[in-house]
């Protein structure tokens, strides 16, 4: 990688250089076109985030699309529901790669205050891997600002080779999870263990 | 499945289209089983529950002022009007009375809340239609200087939990009532922008004129409330019917529709944004000095007597009503939400046979469901 | 407002309408003072087009279909309670209730769906949360819950399904519900 001092003395100058990577990461992360996909409440902030006020068509992401296969971005954002967690995998498996996930709210990173539900799912993370969680009941649309931009600079700083690539560039991982079944109590599998795994601490 | 039965008699191929739950015009997990006789809707089955988030359960191991919060959460868009109907049930279950000026406080509240419901319900309605993005544009801009005072008020934007039994948490300043006065007086021009941009349109108009038509005598039956049932013709405001809170003392008038139309739905909205903003002149010039909670109201280990209640106000909605059994214990022994978008989903199905798949889109929208309240 | 003093009269008068009919006042201890009737099942359905077609009566609109589960009841017993209210009139709300028989195999009752339309999402969702069958309700199936769920969730002995997730400081049942996945003492750091 070259001397960032460097580089910004040459950039002072007009002369630009950079790396493969940099130009990239830069043209994917200004770029990020978010799947439309407001399941309760925080949607609404989601959709206030996207207005005249807070815009977040300045971050490049105004684009909503409602259709998977063109998004790059799910922002899961509101209670996903054990009724609704296998339609939100099987959308997730059909955005192609690269793609990410937002969880915006309490609700989609632990269920929230509907914790104690018999049909609500205790986090969009025991199924789907998730990159940025926005904490908030609901967050503000600046936090979902935030996470945008926490999500640009995540980007930024993947690299192309290397053991800790991403894993669109990795031939061996795969970008599609299993979709859960509906059971007769629960869902079947109830998490998926790959990607989560409940904490055992002692707290005795 | 549904096809195979209609197959037989039409003796030509249906098409049975499944329209959600991710949809974008489905105003949230909705989802529609629709069978098409090419572009016609034969036959309509709503299917919800993806956002049942066990709200009544949750209830029973709650306290009943844990219970607020949550209340929030219903009909996500307009918080102050699902507390206000929880704390009414309580007061009634409880016999709290409530001060003058939080009655006052109350009825302010609320109707900032149904003029931004009803506006953003415009913006959705007309994005439905196909207007990507201005006129929800301009609803979201208002919505924001109302939700600026909701969060000078109660600290947070959206999930209010502003109300308490025996008045609200906390007062509200002189300044705050200058501020409110002012964008209350800023309302009528911008309903008159928006009125002159969108209601002589003619895409709405055809969309909208003709389609949807439900007669008075089946929304009674069917349950139906709120702005649908007054565009149908039938006058029965909750406001006027049960005159809760000070209502009693504001002068509004209850517009009605004539066909029950979209049109008529989505005129009804506007015209009660109309009287919202008289109510709101009024309460604001006239509200009284005083107490906003009742002294011997007890909030925490609340323990009503045993019996039951039930209390509804006219949401912006509809009728939303709470249903509370108590058992003399700390936690309601059954806390029942009546949702009036779940109510008023039952006749979607005879509203939409016969249109075509883009009109179905259209009347869901003027329906005006929120997923948080059809599924609690 | 139909109060504990209008009420026998109403109690008289669909007693007369509906032969037969057994009917009984429910009351309601609280300020709220809405006491309600307690119809049984098998005229439950004559009562209630009773109350919709005559004309001192009207209750044209059906506001509030409630399941309640009463397990601490012997025997305890599913109920549904209807809030009707009058449009054409102004009145109400006249509240009535319907009683199972038993929670486990008895537990059936008139839909009113017929009568009034309102009663219908509704009564499906008791269905779903409560398992009262609703006789001669044109649509029963689950409306909340997906097709392949066994359980009632909203009765008061439903057992949630085990599902153990990291909690900062469980107290009461959730610390016992964790404790059942803490490893063993042997094992621990």
């Amino acid at each position: 990688m070259i001397d960032t001092k460097l580089r910004d003395d040459l950039r002072k100058q007009g002369v630009v250089a950079t790396s493969f990577q940099e130009l990239y990461n830069w043209g994917r992360k200004n770029s990020i076109w978010p799947l439309q996909f407001g399941l309760a409440c925080c949607a609404i902030e989601m959709i206030a985030a996207s207005m005249a006020r807070f815009d977040m068509a300045r971050f490049g992401a105004e684009v909503f699309r409602p259709s998977p296969r063109q998004a790059d971005l799910m922002i899961v954002a509101g209670t996903v529901t054990k009724k609704m967690a296998p339609q939100v995998i099987r959308l997730f498996n059909q955005m192609p790669e690269p793609k990410y996930v937002i969880a915006m709210g309490a609700c989609a990173i632990s269920g929230g205050p509907f914790k104690q539900g018999y049909n609500v799912l205790k986090g969009v993370d025991r199924f789907i891997p998730v990159d940025v969680h926005i904490p908030g009941c609901p967050p503000r649309p600046e936090a979902l600002l935030e996470a945008l931009m926490a999500l640009q600079r995540k980007i930024a700083a993947q690299s192309l080779t290397g053991e800790d690539r991403p894993r669109f560039l990795d031939a061996e991982a795969s970008g599609e999870f299993p979709v859960p079944e509906f059971g007769e109590h629960d869902l079947v599998p109830a998490s998926n263990p790959e990607v989560w795994r409940p904490a055992l601490v002692r707290r005795d | 499945m549904i096809a195979e039965c209609c197959k037989a008699e039409k003796g030509h191929d249906l098409l049975e289209v499944s329209m959600g739950p991710h949809h974008p015009s489905t105003h949230g997990v909705f989802r529609m089983d629709v069978v098409l006789d090419g572009e016609t809707v034969v036959k309509l089955k709503p299917v919800f529950g993806y956002l049942h988030r066990n709200h009544e359960k949750i209830a029973e191991k709650n306290s009943y002022l844990a219970s607020i919060p949550y209340t929030d959460r219903l009909d996500y868009i307009c918080s102050m009007t699902n507390n206000w109907a929880y704390v009414l049930t309580v007061e009634k279950l409880s016999g709290i009375s409530v001060p003058e000026r939080s009655e006052y406080i109350r009825i302010i509240v609320s109707e900032l809340t149904r003029l931004f419901n009803h506006t953003c319900l415009a913006g959705f309605l007309l994005q439905d239609m196909g207007a990507l993005g201005t006129p929800l544009m301009y609803a979201f801009r208002e919505r924001e200087k109302i939700l600026d005072l909701f969060e000078a008020l109660t600290g947070s934007r959206m999930m209010c939990n502003y109300m308490r039994f025996g008045g609200c948490r906390c007062d509200v300043s002189a300044d705050w009532i200058k501020q409110a006065s002012a964008v209350v007086d800023r309302y009528s021009p911008f309903l008159e922008e928006f009125e002159a941009l969108i209601t002589g349109n003619e895409i709405l108009r055809v969309r909208s004129q003709g389609v949807g038509i439900l007669s008075g005598d089946l929304a009674v039956n069917a349950g139906v409330t709120g702005p649908m049932l007054r565009a149908s013709g039938v006058n029965y405001d909750i406001r006027k019917v049960d005159n809760y809170g000070l209502y009693g003392r504001f002068e509004f008038r209850v517009p009605l529709g004539q066909t029950g139309d979209v049109f008529d739905r989505y005129m009804v909205r506007i015209l009660e944004m109309h009287e919202s903003i008289k109510i709101l002149k009024a309460a604001l010039l006239t509200i009284p000095a005083g107490p906003i909670m009742d002294p011997k109201a007890k909030l925490r280990n609340l323990r009503p007597k045993t019996g039951e209640a039930y209390g509804r106000i006219e949401g912006p909605k509809g009728e939303l009503g709470f249903y509370l059994i108590s058992d003399g214990t700390a936690n309601p022994y059954r806390y029942r939400v009546r949702p009036p978008s779940l109510v008023n989903l039952t006749i979607l199905e005879d509203m939409c046979l016969g249109q075509t798949i883009a009109d179905v889109v259209v009347i869901l929208g003027s329906v005006d469901i929120v997923l948080g309240e059809v599924d609690r | 407002m139909i109060t504990m003093q209008t009420l026998p009269e109403i109690k008289v008068r669909l007693e007369n309408a509906v032969p037969g009919a057994r009917i009984e006042i429910v009351a309601n201890d609280s300020p709220a003072n809405q006491p309600s009737l307690l119809i049984d099942a098998e005229h439950g359905r004559a009562i209630a087009q009773f109350l919709r077609d005559d004309p001192e009566f009207k209750f044209d609109y059906a506001s509030n279909v409630t399941g309640i589960d009463w397990l601490g009841k012997t025997p305890g017993y599913l109920e549904a309670v209807y809030h009707l209210y009058s449009v054409a009139l102004r009145q109400g709300p006249l509240i009535l209730r319907l009683r199972t028989e038993n929670r486990s195999d008895k537990v059936t009752l008139p839909s009113l769906t017929p009568v009034w339309r309102s009663c219908e999402l509704q009564e499906r969702e008791i269905f779903d949360l409560y398992g009262i069958i609703f006789d001669e309700h044109p649509d029963l199936r689950r409306i909340l819950m997906w097709d392949g769920f066994v359980d009632h969730p909203m009765r008061k002995d439903y057992v949630e399904p085990d599902d153990y997730e990291y909690e900062p400081t469980p107290h009461d049942d959730v610390l016992e519900k964790a404790r059942l996945h803490y490893p063993a003492k042997e094992a621990a750091v």
